[in-house]
């Protein structure tokens, strides 16, 4: 190879870095444009309240079994976990303590947000690709409907609303979970734990776990729909939008699970 | 007279391929026109634009003499008022029933009550030929003639001023196409509207049109009456009408 092929080769190797920022600072942009936008039409008459209402059952309440199930597990093995952990100290009667703190602030919005992001997101975005793909969305235009509106607003408020809700099952269920593994396995007295668990959590560590939820709530509808808006082509492009969603929300909530942390904790 | 809708050097570009290069085209009021065309010579980006679904890059677009080519949002709703557009699949929402879906555009755009809307929604269905029956069934249960005649009476349901037609008989078959295309001529001559139409299907152009112009390159290189469009004396527009692979026009197959 000459020195001007390989110099050729460098400049190729600059290129691709430099369009991959470039694709990449547009998508940024396209999606700081999406949400304004849909934070704009929210506060922006009409109020379509019977789409909220559907929305908030397929968002909300259809998931209610999965994240129940998850969250009994979770509070199962973490009681298990923490007194298996905690024996080595002879510390195992901390476990209703760390329990009741890992679901409210941690595990509880968490698991559920993960859960309802592999569920509703791809749900939302291979719903709203298809009607992208099939040009339902350039028929809403053409009804003088704005499809953000339309679309976008009902499942971003029914997902904000439902998520805290949600997580608040959630974290009841997790709880039992854990409290129901600490009595028939590991010795604890029912009573004692309630009390113990009643009498640890502060009402701080169940709201910075339901302002979490609220915030994943929000990731979650507006990954679905902005991936959804932007598919391209026929049933590929809606398996990858699908893909994209759920992907992204879940990157996003566990980023954003740490920013907040440091958020509510800092002071 | 004004024209219903003018074109004004529009051009519209998608990357590197400039689609749309300078079209001017004039519509008279309670007329028909048809854009004939091969694919990918930029038809719907044509309507699309007149929609306002796209924006041109240059050029203007009056409808009723107004420049509304950058009209957007709340500003454009009263325009969008005038319009009634049948997709090429129909574009029937398949989360609604039928009657919901003719009457869309009434009980969403225009606030109207969903009890009169659906009565209104009815008497459309039935002006193309669909029982009450339908009106319950969901999209997704109807045949692709059905649902374009659905989509037909979603298009006329709020008494549009301009109708748009998108292929309207592409994936049917030929006795159900004329059928559409002779409820497309009773409808619009029924509401009192102007149509803009863009097809493939020459029978289908040469039945719903007055006027018909023939789309190539980015551009409008023959206009005239429909009984003209066999006497053109264009070799493009001969190529196309008559179906001929051998002509002025080379098809991209090599690429």
């Amino acid at each position: 190879m000459s020195r001007s092929d390989h110099l050729k080769d460098r400049m190729n190797i600059f290129a691709h870095i430099g369009r991959a920022v470039m694709d990449l600072l547009a998508e940024i942009g396209r999606l700081a444009s999406f949400t304004g936008r849909s934070l704009a039409a929210i506060v922006s008459p009409p109020v379509y309240g019977r789409l909220i209402g559907q929305q908030f059952v397929h968002i909300g309440f259809l998931s209610l079994p999965v994240v129940g199930l998850t969250a009994l597990s979770t509070g199962a093995v973490l009681a298990l976990q923490i007194y298996l952990g905690g024996n080595r100290y002879g510390a195992e009667a901390i476990v209703p303590q760390i329990v009741v703190l890992a679901i409210t602030r941690e595990l509880g919005p968490v698991i559920a947000g993960l859960m309802v992001a592999g569920r509703v997101a791809a749900a939302i975005a291979a719903e709203i690709g298809t009607m992208k793909v099939t040009e339902q969305i350039d028929a809403l235009t053409t009804l003088s409907t704005n499809p953000i509106k339309y679309l976008v607003v009902p499942r971003l408020v029914a997902a904000v609303l439902s998520m805290p809700i949600l997580t608040a099952v959630g974290d009841s269920i997790g709880i039992f979970g854990g409290y129901t593994v600490a009595v028939q396995n590991l010795g604890f007295t029912g009573s004692v734990y309630l009390k113990n668990t009643v009498d640890f959590a502060t009402s701080a560590d169940i709201m910075s776990g339901l302002i979490k939820a609220a915030v994943f709530g929000f990731i979650i509808a507006l990954m679905g729909c902005y991936h959804g808006f932007n598919s391209k082509g026929g049933a590929q492009g809606v398996g990858a939008a699908t893909t994209n969603a759920v992907v992204s929300s879940c990157i996003l909530i566990l980023a954003s699970d740490f920013i907040l942390t440091a958020i509510l904790f800092s002071a | 007279m004004t024209a219903k809708i003018q074109l004004i050097g529009v051009k519209k570009r998608f990357g590197a391929k400039q689609v749309l290069d300078g079209v001017d085209l004039e519509i008279a009021p309670g007329t028909s026109l048809v854009i004939i065309g091969g694919s990918g010579t930029g038809k719907s980006v044509t309507i699309k634009s007149i929609l306002g679904i796209l924006a041109p890059d240059e050029g203007r677009i009056l409808v009723d003499g107004e420049d509304v080519t950058h009209l957007r949002g709340r500003t454009r709703e009263p325009l969008m008022r005038k319009f009634g557009m049948l997709f090429q699949g129909g574009a029937l929402f398949d989360s609604l029933p039928v009657w919901e879906n003719v009457a869309f555009g009434l009980i969403q755009g225009r606030g109207m009550a969903r009890a009169t809307a659906k009565d209104i929604a009815i008497s459309k269905l039935s002006k193309v030929g669909l029982s009450e029956y339908v009106a319950y069934l969901s999209p997704a249960e109807l045949s692709g003639g059905m649902q374009k005649r659905v989509g037909l009476a979603r298009a006329i349901a709020a008494d549009p001023e301009i109708i748009f037609f998108d292929e309207p008989t592409t994936g049917l078959d030929p006795i159900m196409a004329d059928v559409i295309n002779d409820l497309i001529v009773a409808t619009v001559k029924d509401v009192g509207a102007t149509a803009l139409s863009i097809t493939h299907d020459m029978a289908s152009a040469r039945k719903i049109s007055d006027n018909i112009a023939m789309l190539y390159g980015g551009r409008i290189i023959w206009q005239g009456p429909t009984d003209q469009i066999d006497h053109s004396g264009n070799p493009y527009v001969d190529q196309f009408i008559h179906g001929r692979a051998e002509g002025p026009i080379k098809m991209a197959v090599r690429k």
